[in-house]
């Protein structure tokens, strides 16, 4: 509690600062043109830059008020985070008014529609849950356009109704103008049901049916806005069934308008993303740019921009995070998170604010009170209208509990206050009764309905969100089930959803994959493919958590396996080398182009090593190896350098590849040792007997000899392997050069000894029998053999995966000696000079 | 309405037909129309090559397995009353269904579904026998490998398939003996919603 009030008392000392000068300044204003006398050394230029910095010193209040919540987890537990933003907007609100005697600060609705909401929305739709969205489409739509029709509808008749009882007293409205009001607060609001959902973790189909209403609600509530609007300046009289037609028309032209134009822009992104693999770092902004501009455009055409930049972001989704580079698609990410959070913390803090002003509350006890009446009774009629009407269609009904709690979820919000700030006072006498109705209603519905939400779903025993683990199995499974249900619909002759999925699943391959992907990320697009290597990431990352914990990674050494506490334990081993490829690029769903360039060196390097390794078996001793190879360049040589087109730091390659090869090379003599049973090997070894061979048949000058360092080699052919990434043809000659010359990698057939209860080397295939020799001293131990079910064979075969594009020839000739383990849907041998290098590279 | 019952005249034991597999008269209709439509021959039953016959099934990726899944062991031809049998298992579940437990549990309930034999055909069990090709009771790797290849098509590497099925199988392989069997493969789904997920909305 301590912390809540020191930082209440900052916020408050912030906001004197804030408003004091603004005071000050007007009084002071003409002081400022006085003709110099002498050069002043500072002047104060407050009037210059007030604006910009009272919207940054207000984005940053709000954002301490969110910092002061989250300090107290026990408040926000108990009370929704929106709630309490608005609480300490009244809070500002009244030391604002406090201190200015009149409120200064409020939410404008161009603000707000302008600069607040975009990102929100965009920010819904980017992160929509696709295949939930669209699979509950239909009934989306129908709590959007009918609830809400009937939302707007019933109240305001009941409200007019009430109006000719005359329960209000002597208030000057009509019909039409308490339709508009009912129409204007009639739309459930995106902003608050995020902000109180997404902390009570309902089942997902309850969830995407309250967040779908509110996002596609908006283009009817804008529409019924518009309509009445126009009605009430055109008078009763003036309307006729062609008026009502138009407005009808006016319906669907803008909600379809507004959804196509953010289908176009989605289109836009996507085709954009296709060509920015060389501008990374701008790649981000065209997302935010387009996606604002596709609101812009649809509120030019007035058609519905909410509906726009929703549809925009959730149809390009899948595309752009297919074509970017996974940083970028990280960044989009947390950006867009970032700003959508920031603004909706300024927006409730404002709703907060604006309710401190005496000048727009006007009271009338009965119309407010039958407003939140009127609305909390017929959103739950609606509900149950329509899910009964949606439960005779739908394969999983809803249950009642769910259709509660869909009621209860009917949250208002800023759209409505920015709706009913934009109405006309010279039209509408009861401005200001209809502003003061819809802050109560606001207040009601974040505050009580938020406290209550939480509990209620508890109490009720909503079913919740499961958190399940996707695994590999489920994934497949689920493939499965959907081939199976088309193929089922097949047989019994239906067309029914699944045929339309299967159908636009079809043609989204053939086509839409074909127009909006790079080559490249098409290849990897396979949900199950990424699912598999989420995973693989996921037991690397846990695994370089784990050797960190214990100090090193290094603890694979420990004789004392069965301590290595992994709930897959096969992650531990293999993983051995994994981390280093993987932190290079961490979790790259897609490996673009670029990455590959960049990630070249060590994936290659990895290569070099296991050939270094398996040369260090032999006994001979090269000083001048010794040195290049264990000492590090001085520090001085590390340089940052500043750039804006680059987020990497240091690309001297010698040293990256020097840092990289020390460590890589602990690292597999750790790995091996522990796997062998054996003391680490002695880190001297000669390289030079098969150094020169090896480079001749790359048409590589055998003179870079003695004097370069062995990291200098490395760097040489790492060259040739990156610019492979684009010359595909040409690309694995280095590697192929190393596999003619025989060189296996010692750690792999280390693990193919372990795992094979045949005398390990009569294994080995003719065209490496020249190895045997280095190899002959890895006689698994006991213990090797023993772990048998879990470990490397399998292992082994996660590595073309995490390397997937960069370079499979060095994990190809890993893998070639498994073919001899008997698995007999294994391809034969690749031959030396296969493909399949190749075609990875394409 | 007159053609149904026309219809369902043909049917024999209809009554406990639709008591078993919780259709209703027009389900019974339709799927019979199916039926007579593959069964091009009119012999009363239906053969393997009847339902190849169907062009959208021929595109499926594992369409052959599903229509073996029709086929008990052994057997060349599958009746009415199996295929009526067995897609009733894609029924959605029938909450307001009493339950009568002197009645013969509807084949697609939800126990039906997760206890492991309780008849013939529970869901689960046929898409084990899906991949489980060889009927030992257990998805050997090779299974997993063929289905994973035809449903993975060309995008996929052979490494990155075999690896992708090894992990599969250390997923679920609970007693490492690198297989799955019918257990694991029931428990590695245990958090889908089989229920939800593997209904079709059959033409009412």
């Amino acid at each position: 509690m301590p912390a809540l009030w020191r930082s209440t008392f900052v916020l408050v000392m912030v906001l004197l600062a804030i408003s004091r000068p603004s005071l000050a300044s007007e009084a002071t204003g003409n002081g400022t043109e006085h003709t110099i006398t002498t050069l002043p050394i500072v002047i104060w230029k407050w009037e210059e830059i007030h604006f910009p910095y009272l919207v940054a010193l207000w984005v940053l209040v709000s954002w301490l008020c969110k910092l002061v919540f989250q300090l107290n987890p026990c408040l926000t537990r108990v009370i929704p985070e929106s709630g309490l933003l608005i609480c300490i907007g009244w809070v500002l609100g009244g030391i604002i008014y406090g201190a200015d005697k009149v409120q200064t600060f409020r939410l404008q609705p161009f603000t707000f529609f302008f600069y607040l909401l975009p990102q929100i929305v965009l920010d819904a739709g980017y992160s929509m849950p696709n295949k939930l969205f669209f699979g509950n489409l239909g009934a989306i739509l129908v709590y959007a356009v009918i609830g809400t029709c009937w939302n707007a509808a019933t109240l305001g008749l009941a409200l007019w109704g009430c109006w000719l009882g005359g329960a209000m007293g002597n208030i000057d409205t009509g019909l039409l103008q308490l339709l508009l009001f009912g129409s204007l607060i009639a739309a459930v609001d995106p902003v608050a049901v995020i902000a109180v959902f997404e902390e009570v973790h309902v089942n997902e189909v309850l969830y995407i049916l309250v967040f779908g209403e509110s996002l596609l609600n908006d283009g009817v509530t804008v529409v019924l806005f518009n309509v009445f609007d126009a009605f009430v300046s055109l008078g009763g009289a003036q309307i006729d069934a062609v008026e009502i037609i138009k407005g009808i028309i006016s319906f669907f032209v803008v909600a379809v308008g507004g959804s196509l134009v953010g289908v176009v822009f989605a289109l836009l992104i996507s085709l954009l993303t296709r060509c920015t693999k060389n501008i990374q770092i701008i790649e981000p902004g065209f997302i935010f740019v387009l996606g604002y501009l596709s609101y812009l455009t649809a509120e030019m055409l007035s058609l519905s921009a909410i509906l726009s930049c929703t549809f925009c972001g959730v149809c390009c989704q899948k595309y752009i995070n297919a074509n970017m580079d996974e940083r970028s698609v990280s960044t989009v990410r947390s950006t867009m998170k970032v700003f959508a959070n920031g603004s909706e913390t300024i927006i409730f803090v404002f709703l907060g604010i604006s309710a401190i002003d005496p000048s727009i509350w006007v009271w009338n006890t009965a119309f407010i009170l039958l407003t939140l009446l009127f609305i909390f009774v017929f959103r739950f009629i609606g509900v149950f209208l329509l899910t009964w009407i949606l439960n005779q269609y739908r394969l999983v009904p809803l249950d009642f509990i769910d259709q509660l709690v869909m009621g209860y979820g009917g949250l208002r919000g800023a759209v409505a206050y920015g709706l009913v700030l934009l109405l006309d006072e010279n039209k509408y006498k009861e401005k200001k009764l209809m502003i003061s109705t819809t802050l109560i209603v606001v207040y009601f519905t974040v505050m009580l309905q938020g406290i209550t939400m939480k509990p209620l779903v508890t109490w009720l025993k909503v079913k919740r969100a499961a958190v399940s683990e996707r695994t590999l199995a489920e994934k497949i499974q689920n493939r499965t089930f959907d081939h199976m249900l088309v193929a089922i619909e097949d047989i019994s002759g239906q067309i029914g959803d699944n045929y339309m999925r299967d159908k636009w699943n079809n043609f989204e391959e053939k086509w839409l994959y074909w127009l909006l992907m790079t080559p490249i990320a098409r290849k990897s697009c396979d949900p199950i493919f990424n699912i598999f290597h989420k995973l693989n990431i996921k037991d690397a990352t846990s695994y370089v958590k784990e050797g960190e914990r214990r100090g090193s990674l290094a603890f694979v050494r420990n004789e004392n396996k069965a301590d290595v506490d992994f709930n897959k334990k096969f992650g531990a081993d293999f993983s051995e080398m994994m981390p280093y490829i993987m932190t290079e690029n961490m979790g790259p769903d897609h490996v673009p182009v670029s990455s590959i360039l960049r990630d070249s060196v060590p994936s290659v390097c990895l290569d070099m090593h296991e050939q270094d390794l398996k040369m260090r078996e032999s006994e001979d001793f090269d000083a001048h190896h010794l040195l290049q190879q264990h000492l590090y360049k001085g520090r001085k040589q590390h340089r940052h350098r500043y750039s804006r087109k680059q987020l990497e730091v240091n690309k001297d390659e010698h040293e990256v590849q020097e840092i990289f090869q020390r460590t890589m090379r602990s690292r597999l003599e750790s790995f091996k040792s522990a796997k062998m049973g054996v003391a680490p090997p002695k880190k001297i070894s000669k390289h030079l007997k098969k150094d020169q061979p090896q480079k001749m048949p790359n048409g590589k000058s055998t003179d870079n000899s003695k004097s370069h360092a062995y990291g200098d080699e490395d760097f040489e052919f790492s060259e040739g392997d990156s610019a492979s990434g684009y010359e595909a043809a040409g690309g694995s000659f280095p590697m192929r050069a190393y596999r003619g010359a025989g060189i296996v990698n010692p750690a792999f057939m280390a693990e193919m000894d372990t795992m094979d209860p045949m005398p390990p080397m009569q294994q080995i295939p003719s065209w490496l029998a020249e190895t045997e020799v280095d190899s002959s001293n890895m006689v698994p131990s006991q213990r090797a053999q023993l772990r048998l079910p879990w470990t490397p064979s399998n292992l082994r075969r996660l590595a073309p995966l995490c390397l997937s594009t960069h370079s499979n020839d060095s994990f190809l000739l890993a893998d070639s000696p498994a073919t001899q383990e008997g698995i007999s849907e294994l391809p034969p041998p690749p031959p030396p000079q296969d493909g399949q290098g190749q075609g990875t590279h394409k | 309405m007159g053609s149904t019952n026309s219809t369902l005249s043909k049917i024999p034991n209809v009554e406990e037909l639709m008591q078993e597999t919780g259709f209703t008269p027009a389900h019974i209709v339709r799927l019979y129309d199916r039926f007579e439509a593959l069964d091009k021959e009119k012999t009363g039953h239906l053969r393997p090559q009847d339902f190849g016959a169907i062009n959208r099934l021929a595109m499926n990726p594992i369409g052959d397995r599903i229509i073996g899944a029709f086929f008990s062991p052994g057997q060349e031809t599958v009746d009415f009353h199996s295929f009526v049998r067995i897609l009733a298992h894609f029924r959605p579940a029938d909450k307001k269904r009493p339950k009568d437990p002197s009645m013969p549990e509807p084949v697609n309930s939800r126990t039906s579904k997760l206890k492991y034999p309780p008849l013939v055909f529970s869901l689960i069990s046929v898409a084990f026998q899906l991949y489980d090709q060889d009927k030992d009771g257990k998805i050997s790797r090779a299974e997993l490998l063929q289905v994973l290849r035809s449903m993975l098509e060309m995008q996929v590497t052979e490494e990155q398939l075999e690896s992708i099925a090894d992990r599969t199988i250390q997923e679920a392989d609970l007693d490492k003996d690198d297989a799955i069997s019918f257990e694991e493969f029931r428990k590695s789904l245990e958090k889908v919603n089989i229920d939800h997920k593997m209904s079709i909305r059959f033409l009412r």
